[in-house]
């Protein structure tokens, strides 16, 4: 006789997979995989199901496949998630080859200027997101997933961090609030993702509370490389409580600013010209110059108004942060076009540099240009113009040369 | 019933049989190399004194007209498809030809459309013997799986018309739709309540057919001005209330794609015909109406006017996105082929830059050279390309027949042939060892550009060394493919064929480049 049935996925949707799963007590096993593409897949679909099984420890059972075109690594997740739902003890786990591709490092100072925002569940949008180059892609966990799709996609954002090739673009993941988002650490941490977004941070408590749990996971898996921390500040408590929250923790690389929650958490209306938000956007900046770390800001909703998200990310420059979320490819380079130094700031970063390499050169202490003196953050600065002209392909790597 | 034919090995090393639904059919031999000899076929000749002197030549009903035509059994019946997916009169005609009784026919359309289903039916009841032309949607699946009693032979456009010249397919009876004409069977497209833009597609019918019947909707007093198929060619005309569906012979608006990976590939796709110096004032080129070829016009339209460059001519499948070039100044000319919005039926009846031209004109293989190979670049599609860049757009790797050729055979000979196609569907990558089905040699294929890198044909030194500090991602087909392959789960499993054939590919020298074979189920 066979139980109730755990079902993951929805049979309607395209390039997924919808599978069921019921525990049968006379011991049998009956797989039933039903796809369109039998013939080219057959035999990969069998046997990925069989290791998928034997990984989880299970042999009884019957389990129901519709192949609607998914990546393998999302039916070992959709398996694992229904075998689980219906075995809430069950704490085998089967996981796809870590791949060479995945394994590249992160580190503390590099841009944030685009990062791309993907919901969990929905592999299809991960396996071209980083030929789109965005410095960072975020598999989302939190608000782009509906609740019951939260288990699947910890399962299938785990297993794409192991399979997926992302080009170089920074690997974040955007955990859930509280209790579920600890449990979505578990999951996360081991997989060589390089930050965590940590939604609604509202005091430096809830942070810590994430960081500490994200240190107990890496002794556990024995993890080297650390994982940063970009907390999101979402409401007015967590405003006001920005510069607590911004050094509270050696992990946090950035604080990033989301303001769907924060207007409606004032109670105002958010307007494309931002007067509502001018406070807290320019608290979040200081709050991170001082903790010594990049301001960021919140996403552009409107995916067909280019010039409207131009305008946007001029503002987010102007006020003084380095990067603004993007919720679809085409909004990438615009974001990077609009950060990018002016012209008249590049030549007076080069100039500022040449003095500094000058003087070095000649053993000075001092730099110093056009009779003025020059202090090492103002070189630093000037750097990080140059570095930023350079990764938007507006001045040569080799611009010392010429 | 699939056929067991005896099969030869062509030059590109694939089985096809040497008879074709009762046709002696010559083995692919390679690009260039077959020589057609003798004369072309030519239809009975007629004398005018056998047609009113009035000029009308208008006939009661569908049924009169085939009569008048001397339908039987066993005959060819051709139509263009124009109307495409709109098309309310191939299925009324093979409707009356099987209460007529008529058994055995050999239906001859430039393409065939979803509309055309009810065909299937008449197939069953033996009206229809079998189809040549395009075969999509269920009609593909109907031949794939071996149910027509004969072949389908799957042709280009050039093909079509090459075909009919050689006297390889007799029309016995060409049905020619028109939205407008007079009662000599003057006809035009550009104009009427199922205007559907021109009507080229329909002109070898008129000039090569024993009989020709035009069927319109919307007669007009003698003169039909302006006309493209001349009524001296004409039998007779029908007038019926409704030939077409408006709404599905051209669609309002065209769809642009919104995929971003798409959009991205048709940007690559621009920017490499920029930086080959493809791009120079009085280039020539032609897109489709596919998502990405429409992309890849607009962008491509961007970088002109960044340029100042202007084209002289742009060969289409008109859309709204060229019209703009065209009125915008940045075009001399659209030769236009088919026309896929309401926009560009709009501008080819207004602009005289504007011009309706026929597969003779662009594809014919018996021309006198032709149009294509004149053209700077091209940008096609595909189902499946392989390492040795041939490329698959009748079947997909399933084996199924699912796709017409078009003009895509005959726009290979352009100076530059770019296929911009995503690099895997769904788990199935496009990059393949082998094309399943074989329809454009390699050495006609230059680029391909996916979302994953542009690979370069390696016998295309010049593009290879013109774009090679253009800052695109160029690089190996193979390792594109590997990369595909790694994540879509690896290479797919092959299908099992029978070695019963149910469709031959021709190519656009009549000769056969490959066959199509039944899939085990």
């Amino acid at each position: 006789m066979s139980e109730k049935s755990y079902m993951s996925g929805n049979s309607e949707v395209k390039s997924d997979f919808c599978v069921s799963y019921s525990t049968e007590n006379s011991g049998e096993l009956n797989i039933n995989i039903q796809s369109k593409t039998a013939i080219l897949h057959g035999s990969k679909l069998k046997s990925i199901t069989e290791k998928t099984l034997s990984d989880l420890g299970i042999k009884s059972g019957n389990l129901t496949i519709i192949d609607n075109g998914g990546q393998y690594f999302v039916l070992q997740a959709r398996i694992e998630a229904s075998v689980k739902a219906a075995n809430s003890k069950l704490k085998t786990e089967s996981l796809p080859d870590f791949k060479q591709h995945s394994q590249y490092k992160s580190f503390r100072d590099r841009f944030r200027r685009s990062r791309l925002y993907l919901p969990g569940n929905q592999a299809k949008l991960m396996l071209n997101a980083g030929i789109h180059q965005p410095d960072a892609i975020i598999l989302d966990l939190e608000d782009s997933v509906a609740p019951d799709e939260k288990d699947v996609a910890r399962l299938i954002v785990r297993n794409a961090l192991r399979t997926l090739d992302f080009f170089g673009a920074e690997r974040m993941v955007r955990i859930n609030q509280g209790k579920i988002g600890l449990k979505d650490l578990e999951e996360i941490v081991p997989q060589n993702v390089h930050l965590i977004l940590v939604p609604k941070v509202e005091n430096a408590k809830q942070l810590n509370e994430v960081d500490d749990k994200i240190q107990q996971i890496r002794k556990d898996c024995g993890r080297k490389e650390p994982v940063f921390l970009m907390p999101i500040l979402e409401s007015a408590t967590g405003i006001l409580n920005s510069l607590e929250i911004a050094k509270a923790s050696k992990s946090n690389v950035a604080i990033a600013i989301g303001l769907e929650d924060y207007t409606a958490d004032i109670g105002v209306q958010r307007t494309n010209k931002g007067l509502e938000s001018l406070f807290a956007r320019s608290q979040v900046v200081n709050a991170a110059r001082s903790a010594g770390i990049q301001a960021i800001d919140t996403v552009f909703s409107d995916v067909n108004d280019e010039d409207g998200l131009r305008t946007s990310v001029q503002e987010a420059k102007e006020l003084g942060f380095e990067g603004k979320g993007c919720i679809h490819p085409r909004q990438i380079k615009p974001v990077h076009e609009e950060l990018a130094p002016s012209e008249s700031e590049i030549e007076k970063a080069k100039k500022i540099i040449r003095a500094f390499v000058e003087a070095e050169a000649k053993g000075q202490g001092v730099v110093s240009l056009d009779s003025k003196m020059i202090d090492p953050p103002v070189v630093k600065r000037a750097q990080n113009t140059i570095n930023l002209a350079v990764a938007t392909g507006l001045v040569p790597k080799n611009w010392k040369r010429n | 019933m699939g056929q067991k034919l005896k099969l030869v090995k062509n030059t590109a090393g694939r089985m096809v049989p040497t008879m074709v639904n009762g046709v002696q059919s010559i083995p692919f031999k390679g690009i260039g190399k077959y020589i057609p000899k003798g004369s072309k076929a030519a239809p009975p000749i007629r004398a005018c004194q056998d047609f009113p002197t009035s000029g009308d030549k208008v006939v009661s009903s569908l049924k009169e007209a085939l009569e008048k035509c001397k339908i039987n059994n066993g005959m060819t019946i051709s139509n263009h498809h124009h109307f495409r997916n709109g098309d309310l009169v191939m299925n009324q005609v093979f409707n009356t030809l099987s209460k007529m009784g008529k058994k055995n026919l050999r239906w001859f359309p430039s393409a065939s459309f979803p509309c055309h289903e009810p065909m299937i039916q008449h197939m069953e009841n033996g009206v229809i013997h079998h189809i040549e032309g395009s075969l999509n949607g269920s009609l593909g699946e109907y031949a794939s799986k071996g149910k027509m009693n004969g072949l389908a032979v799957l042709r280009s456009h050039g093909g079509r018309w090459q075909a009919v010249q050689d006297g390889e397919v007799h029309i016995d009876i060409a049905i020619i739709a028109a939205p407008t004409a007079d009662s000599f069977g003057n006809c035009t497209g550009d104009r009427g309540p199922s205007a559907c833009g021109l009507l080229g597609f329909g002109l070898v019918d008129s000039l090569y057919a024993d009989y020709v019947i035009v069927v319109t909707d919307n007669l007009v007093k003698f003169p039909c001005i302006p006309w493209q198929i001349q009524g001296n060619n004409v039998d007779h005309v029908v007038v019926l209330d409704k030939i077409g569906d408006p709404d599905k012979i051209v669609s309002g608006t065209t769809r642009l794609t919104k995929s971003p990976d798409r959009l991205y590939i048709a940007e690559l796709t621009a920017e490499f015909v920029k930086a080959a110096g493809i791009m120079q004032d009085g280039f020539s080129f032609q897109a489709g109406a596919g998502g990405t070829a429409l992309a890849f016009a607009i962008y491509l339209r961007e970088l002109m006017k960044e340029a100042g460059v202007k084209a002289r001519f742009i060969r289409a499948g008109s859309t709204k996105y060229l019209v703009e070039m065209l009125e915008e100044g940045l075009t001399d000319y659209i030769l236009d082929g088919q026309t896929f919005d309401l926009e560009g039926v709009r501008s080819m009846r207004e602009n005289s830059g504007h011009i309706n031209t026929s597969p003779f004109t662009s594809y014919n293989w018996h021309g006198k050279g032709n149009f294509a190979s004149i053209l700077d670049t091209v940008v096609l599609g595909a189902t499946e390309v392989d390492l040795n860049f041939n490329a698959n757009v009748v079947t997909h790797s399933d084996g199924q027949m699912l796709h017409g050729i078009g003009g895509w055979q005959n726009c290979l000979f352009s100076k530059c042939t770019i296929l911009p196609i995503p690099s895997f569907r769904n788990r199935i990558p496009i990059i393949v060892d082998e094309v399943t089905t074989l329809v454009g040699p390699g050495e006609l294929i230059d680029v391909i550009v996916t979302e994953r890198g542009i690979a370069i044909n390696p016998k295309r030194e010049d593009l290879i060394k013109a774009t090679k500090r253009s800052g695109l991602p160029i690089r190996k087909i193979e390792e594109i493919k590997k990369e595909v392959d790694e994540m879509v789960g690896g290479p797919l499993e092959k299908p099992e064929f029978t070695n019963e054939v149910v469709g031959v590919v021709k190519w656009v020298d009549g000769t056969v480049i490959d066959s199509i074979f039944k899939v085990k189920q």
